[in-house]
């Protein structure tokens, strides 16, 4: 606040436009370096070349020698002129802004905030998703069809319906229930936060990390041979025959949601353990004053008080089980009668080169999240007219 | 398991705790969920550092209830292996540089645009902004063929500038929704106040907003980093396979296809890839959790 009032006597008035001038030579020289694909390596060979090593120069411009010096050169440029230019441009327009007429000022100075930012969606989300929408009614030759969707009436396609289905429903709930269950039991033991910790870490861990951590889980070795996974020694242990889970259908698709269920309990717990703690402790104690067991006040009592929390959990896991694209495409690549939208349509695109029908099985996805989209405006008005 | 007939509950903890010894069950299951949720990861861990012979023929639990039986069952080599020639190493140098700027750049853009949305009322303000909130469920997915057509017709293709920029885009609906909702609870009368001085929006960005949302900006730091460090998708589409650009997931997917059976370069790669965001994840964690709660428990 004392900040904002104090004034600092300011540079000379020609200072300001001479160091904005150079700043912005320094952006547009370094947007042309990060555009070049060589750019890290010849600006340090030039470097070199100025500090007499000529050697470690030419080396650089052959590929090979410093080629991570380089790269990390290129990165830092990045950051320069990605968050310097980025500030320049807004405080120099800003300013330059501010000397217009009031009316005109205020007019535009909210636009060069938004301006990049506006920018940046529509150039890489809004634009993209109608291109993406109409390529999906177009063939090849830019003529209009609806044979991109006739792959989705395929008894193979049913099948990855049949699996999205899976992830959607089983992925979901069991996040959801297992997530809610652990935040009520771990409300009520001394070191809660230790012990969330340990369910919440997965969280940090890639989807292709989770994939190779529970692909050694799934790992699976002919009977009579040991068993290095440690499901299938237990199956052994009890006297089982060993269980190929990631190639027997339908056990994989159960097999892949598991990992899944795995990292997003952490996320279910976190975000319901707030709200169970929300919970005023009047009410839990009028509940028990009424006799009901530990059980029915939390599923009875405290359950439907977090109704809100539990569905904000559940649309966006939800979500992330409809575009679900690492897990299958790393274990199994979909392969064994597993395959999903978001696998499937990747294949169309990078490998039998049908961007027609990738685009229709990215619009089944965009039309599958439309009522979630839908659920979060309607939120948002409310809250903006309540607020 | 009724319920003691406490009078007087002081907090609520003591209203909802069982007493020590009645809540042993409950802590016997409390401590099983937490060894079974680390289970997994635990075995990750073992394997990585045996030897690889042993891995093939028992199971990673054998070392752990005999760990000094074979004596030199434990190794690092499998770890030099991964880094030195199937590219680990490489790979974890662009991972570094594919995420920091991807991080840095998106949290600049949206401050802006996040303060200007709460705080400076301009025309069709309210369209714009209910547009950036219907973008934060729009799949990636949509974005990918119109995206890599520019790429392709613009040389953007397997350079860490399209990535950037892509990483850039895809994260900004997140970003300006957990500032805004932050950045709009902010007391009114700091910018009454602020305008009665005669200070312009910008000095009142940059001396009052920014500096008191820093635990805003800090777990959208977090989310966006986590989130471009674990990405496959837009790496494999927009940077691509070759081993001079492609980061963690990519190489840990490709040794996949390479190594298929070799579980001690495999968990040893993976192991590599999951170091950073677990200790970003356990220094900074209840930031991490603030971002998540703020991003969904709006009601």
């Amino acid at each position: 606040m004392a900040a904002a009032r104090t004034e600092r006597p300011g540079p000379s008035r020609f200072v300001l436009p001479i160091a904005g001038l150079i700043g912005l030579g320094i952006c547009l020289a370094g947007i042309l370096v990060l555009y070049d694909p060589q750019g890290g390596q010849n600006i340090l060979a030039s470097i070199y070349d100025a500090l007499g090593n000529g050697a470690g120069a030419s080396e650089l411009r052959n590929g090979s020698g410093d080629q991570v010096v380089a790269k990390i050169l290129l990165a830092l440029i990045a950051l320069l002129v990605g968050v310097g230019g980025i500030w320049l441009l807004y405080l120099g327009v800003g300013s330059l802004v501010s000397v217009l007429q009031p009316t005109w000022r205020d007019r535009i100075l909210p636009w060069v905030f938004v301006g990049p930012a506006l920018a940046l969606l529509a150039v890489f989300l809004v634009y993209p998703a109608a291109g993406t929408i109409l390529r999906a009614f177009q063939d090849n030759e830019g003529q209009f069809t609806l044979s991109n969707f006739a792959v989705m009436t395929d008894p193979e396609f049913l099948l990855i319906l049949r699996n999205n289905a899976l992830w959607l429903v089983v992925g979901t709930a069991g996040s959801v229930l297992l997530g809610l269950v652990i935040a009520g039991l771990f409300d009520r033991v001394r070191r809660e936060s230790l012990a969330k910790t340990f369910v919440f870490l997965p969280l940090a861990i890639s989807l292709v990390g989770a994939s190779v951590i529970w692909g050694f889980m799934y790992a699976w070795q002919p009977a009579g041979r040991p068993q290095i996974g440690l499901l299938n020694a237990i199956v052994v242990q009890f006297g089982g025959t060993p269980v190929p889970w990631l190639t027997t259908s339908p056990i994989n698709v159960f097999a892949e949601i598991m990992i899944l269920v795995w990292l997003q309990t952490g996320f279910a717990m976190v975000v319901l353990s707030a709200a169970i703690k929300g919970v005023g402790a009047e009410i839990i104690e009028a509940a028990r004053l009424d006799g009901a067991t530990e059980r029915q006040l939390f599923f009875k009592v405290i359950v439907p008080m977090i109704r809100g929390s539990i569905i904000t959990v559940a649309t966006t896991i939800a979500i992330v089980t409809l575009k679900i694209f690492d897990i299958v495409y790393v274990t199994t690549g979909g392969r064994f009668k597993d395959d999903v939208v978001g696998v499937r349509m990747f294949h169309e695109i990078f490998q039998f080169f049908n961007d027609g029908r990738g685009a229709a099985l990215a619009t089944l996805l965009f039309l599958a999240v439309l009522p979630v989209m839908y659920i979060n405006l309607s939120n948002f008005r409310r809250q903006q007219r309540q607020g | 398991m009724t319920a003691p007939a406490q009078t007087k509950p002081a907090t609520r903890v003591s209203a909802w705790r069982p007493p020590l010894l009645r809540s042993l069950p409950l802590r016997l299951s409390v401590i099983a969920i937490c060894f079974l949720w680390t289970l997994p990861t635990l075995g990750l861990l073992v394997t990585s550092v045996r030897d690889p012979i042993l891995i093939a023929k028992s199971g990673w639990w054998t070392s752990l209830l005999s760990p000094f039986n074979p004596p030199d069952q434990w190794t690092l080599s499998n770890y030099q292996t991964v880094i030195a020639s199937d590219g680990m190493g490489n790979a974890f140098i662009n991972s570094l540089i594919v995420t920091v700027p991807s991080t840095v750049i998106p949290i600049t853009i949206a401050a802006f645009a996040a303060y200007a949305f709460a705080w400076v009322p301009f025309r069709g303000r309210g369209i714009l902004f209910t547009i950036v909130v219907g973008l934060l469920v729009v799949p990636i997915q949509m974005s990918l063929i119109p995206i890599l057509q520019i790429y392709s017709a613009g040389n953007l293709y397997g350079t860490f500038l399209g990535i950037w920029l892509a990483h850039t885009g895809f994260g900004l609906p997140l970003a300006i929704f957990l500032l805004y909702n932050f950045m709009s609870q902010l007391p009114r009368d700091l910018f009454e106040s602020a305008a009665i001085d005669g200070a312009t929006h910008l000095q009142v960005f940059i001396r009052i907003v920014l500096p008191l949302s820093v635990p805003a900006l800090g777990a959208f730091a977090i989310f966006q980093f986590l989130w471009v460090w674990n990405d496959l998708l837009v790496a494999l589409v927009f940077l691509g396979p070759g081993a001079e650009v492609r980061v963690l997931p990519t190489a840990l997917y490709q040794l996949i296809g390479s190594r298929g059976g070799s579980w001690h370069l495999l968990t040893a790669g993976a192991f590599i890839t999951m170091v950073v965001p677990l200790l970003v994840f356990l220094v900074l964690q209840r930031a991490f959790v603030r971002g998540i709660l703020a991003g969904s428990v709006k009601s």
